[in-house]
């Protein structure tokens, strides 16, 4: 058997300090995870209001999700970047965009009083508050998506509508989705996904987390990039005990 | 006597007394909903009759503990209060305390020399202090609790701002002078502040991990710390404006902390040693000291109270099972997990043997992305032999394993088969530290006491 080649990537975590509410950390804890296991060198790099940083060098971006004060606080920092990054995600970085950080790569998001943040547009959609009365979107969250059963759980009171022709990340089997009424949930363009899962999404999902180094590695070191396989005995039993607390709940609430 | 009041406090006290007829354990809810729904003022009438002085506690952690070393300084004190001491601490769980003081008429006995002692759920408090009338509010700290719960911190602190709206207006806030969040509370307030905070430079660490409070509520700008506790706890000051950290009037120096107790010292109430350790119970003691201050209690009370309190059951209680010491330690998010892992981390030495249980009920919050937040990092390479039970063993189990834990000797939704792993895997003799949600805790005692290791906590009370 050769030695693999010595594969290293950079991911980016966008405003880590303030947007990190849902235990999003966990996603960059499984990517590193996930590629230390194989012997990537995986550089995680924090980059927060007013720092420089050039979409085209890093392998993988991430950001989470915040309130809304603190999705204010970034809206200016992040539409500055919007070009570069539109650029670097037409291009075919993949990106995974959680909650706050999802509504914010989108068109805009326009609160209860009517207030706008501008989003950078990557997607095609854009997400609306109801209005202080109407209930969050909480609870546990199964998706069909085409890489798999994809499970977690949502926590949104912004209700979010694709564009014709966006295509969503997945489609709800259990919980609420994008607005709780399409059956669509999250938004997939090239290789940028954005999703309201958290839970954290990404150690739950191992294809998913795979996906995303692989289409990563593809990306720097060429289309013939295979990632062995891992035991994934742990992970699989996270994801069935999400995907069973998610059906009894769901039978549960009738 | 109000008729309606009377009549509540009967309906209250029979639906008490069917409930224990039926087997329904301690009941701490029940008799005050039933009486509640009788008279909706009862809390407010039968509080009233507390004369003495009403204390509310609130805050996202040390809550029970604060509450409880109060009672035990005001016990060690001699002065006689009313407590929701097994920490029924929403509206109903006020009312069921106040009603097993109350007599028959709704008269409470030594009423006019007694203090009120209550803590209450942080979204409850603009609905308890109208009732209560408070004269002392005491606040801990503002973290992220169950999100699906209570919502986002921001709504938390609303919460209580509007609370404190409703309060009297020359009561006494008594204010953690370390948590920014907490400080923001004396803005507009124009009754009198008793601070308390940590003058310790030992403790001084650069981890900010489940910091809560990033942004100046007042004018925006960011803090900077020329110190660290944890997370967003230290000696705080805002880039932006002349907010900084409050001078306390009631400050810990020359803290120790050991495995099962800690000591500390207070200018002005002199040496303190307690059962209880860590630096978040450090902070909770100091809170009680504050408030014992406050209500004029002499430092020679302070001492003993704070030296005879006892940890709350399920809070760093050791229940002892076949000579292995299970030293349960309650963690109900990533602020008090935190502070527990640093605690293991700081005293527990190596070769640790740690079981965590995880559930995701009502109580412990359905949304389990916390244990994401939670620096279980820190006990990597620490940790010789661990567990995972709960609900959601598995997801503990892949979080433990993602921390750099060694794989989890059994991963077990039931209690008796987590003992039944921990006695397999441990000997006579050694510590084992348990570190579950608050289900999880409450199945795991009923557990220890259906085996006969531990007493049912309103026994062990």
């Amino acid at each position: 058997m050769s030695t693999p080649p010595a594969y290293a990537l950079t991911a980016v975590h966008l405003y880590p300090d303030i947007l990190n509410i849902y235990g999003d950390r966990g996603n960059i804890i499984a990517l590193r995870y996930r590629c230390e296991a194989r012997g990537i060198a995986l550089q995680v790099r924090e980059v927060t209001v007013g720092d420089a940083f050039d979409p085209a060098e890093c392998d993988i971006i991430l950001a989470g999700g915040g309130q809304d004060r603190e999705q204010r606080r970034i809206a200016d920092d992040l539409q500055a970047r919007g070009p570069a990054l539109r650029a670097a995600i037409d291009g075919g970085l993949p990106a995974l965009v959680v909650c706050g950080g999802f509504q914010l790569f989108g068109h805009r998001y326009v609160d209860h009083q009517g207030g706008v943040i501008p989003g950078i547009s990557v997607f095609d959609l854009e997400t609306r508050h109801p209005g202080p009365r109407a209930d969050r979107c909480i609870g546990d969250v199964i998706l069909d998506t085409p890489e798999g059963e994809v499970v977690g759980f949502e926590n949104h009171g912004g209700r979010t509508y694709l564009a014709p022709g966006q295509a969503p990340f997945g489609r709800v089997r259990r919980g609420f989705g994008n607005n709780a009424e399409d059956g669509t949930e999250g938004a997939r363009t090239a290789n940028a996904i954005g999703t309201y899962l958290h839970g954290s999404l990404l150690p739950k999902n191992p294809a998913l987390t795979d996906e995303l180094i692989l289409l990563a590695l593809r990306r720097r070191y060429g289309p013939d990039v295979t990632l062995p396989p891992l035991a994934d005995d742990a992970e699989r039993a996270a994801h069935a005990t999400a995907a069973r607390t998610a059906e009894r709940r769901s039978r549960a609430a009738g | 006597m109000n008729p309606r009041l009377a009549l509540a406090v009967s309906a209250g006290k029979l639906a008490g007394v069917a409930a224990r007829r039926a087997g329904r354990g301690g009941g701490t809810a029940l008799p005050g909903l039933v009486a509640e729904r009788v008279d909706p003022g009862l809390v407010g009438h039968l509080a009233s009759q507390l004369q003495r002085g009403r204390v509310t506690v609130s805050g996202t952690n040390g809550k029970t503990t604060t509450s409880r070393v109060i009672a035990s300084i005001l016990e060690a004190a001699g002065m006689p209060y009313v407590h929701n001491r097994e920490g029924s601490n929403l509206m109903r769980g006020l009312a069921s305390t106040l009603l097993g003081a109350a007599g028959p008429s709704g008269a409470i006995p030594r009423a006019v020399h007694s203090f009120g002692l209550f803590e209450v759920d942080e979204a409850t408090l603009p609905l308890a202090v109208p009732e209560l009338r408070p004269t002392v509010l005491a606040f801990t700290n503002l973290f992220r609790d169950q999100l699906d719960r209570y919502g986002e911190v921001d709504t938390v602190f609303a919460l209580w701002s509007e609370a404190l709206a409703k309060a009297p207006r020359d009561a006494t806030l008594v204010l953690n002078a370390d948590d920014p969040s907490v400080a923001e509370l004396a803005s507009g307030w124009a009754g009198p502040v008793h601070w308390y905070g940590l003058e310790d430079p030992s403790f001084s660490t650069a981890a900010a991990g489940a910091a809560d409070a990033r942004w100046c509520r007042s004018c925006g700008g960011s803090y900077r710390y020329e110190r660290r506790y944890f997370a967003h706890v230290g000696l705080w000051r805002c880039r932006g404006c002349e907010r900084r950290r409050p001078e306390p009037q009631t400050a810990a120096r020359d803290v120790t902390l050991a495995l099962g107790d800690a000591a500390f010292a207070v200018e002005g109430a002199g040496s303190l040693q307690m059962r209880l350790t860590g630096a978040y119970n450090v902070y909770n003691a100091l809170a009680a000291v504050a408030v014992a201050r406050v209500l004029a209690v002499p430092s020679s009370a302070i001492i003993a109270g704070v030296g005879a309190a006892r940890p709350a059951f399920g809070r760093q209680e050791v229940v002892e099972v076949q000579g292995r010491r299970l030293h349960l330690l309650l963690c109900k998010n990533p602020a008090g997990a935190n502070q527990v892992l640093l605690l293991l981390a700081s005293v527990g030495g190596e070769g640790l043997k740690v079981a965590t249980l995880l559930n995701d009920r009502f109580a412990d919050g359905q949304d389990v992305s916390w244990t994401w937040d939670v620096d279980y990092e820190v006990l990597a390479g620490k940790v010789e032999r661990c567990w995972a039970a709960g609900d959601r063993a598995e997801d503990m189990a892949l979080r433990l394993t993602y921390a750099g834990w060694p794989r989890c000797d059994s991963v077990v939704h039931e209690p008796g088969a987590l003992i039944e792993a921990i006695l397999a895997g441990s000997e006579a003799g050694e510590d084992i530290f348990v570190i579950p949600t608050y289900t999880a805790m409450l199945d795991l005692r009923a557990e220890l006491v259906r085996i006969g290791a531990a007493q049912p906590f309103f026994e062990a009370e």
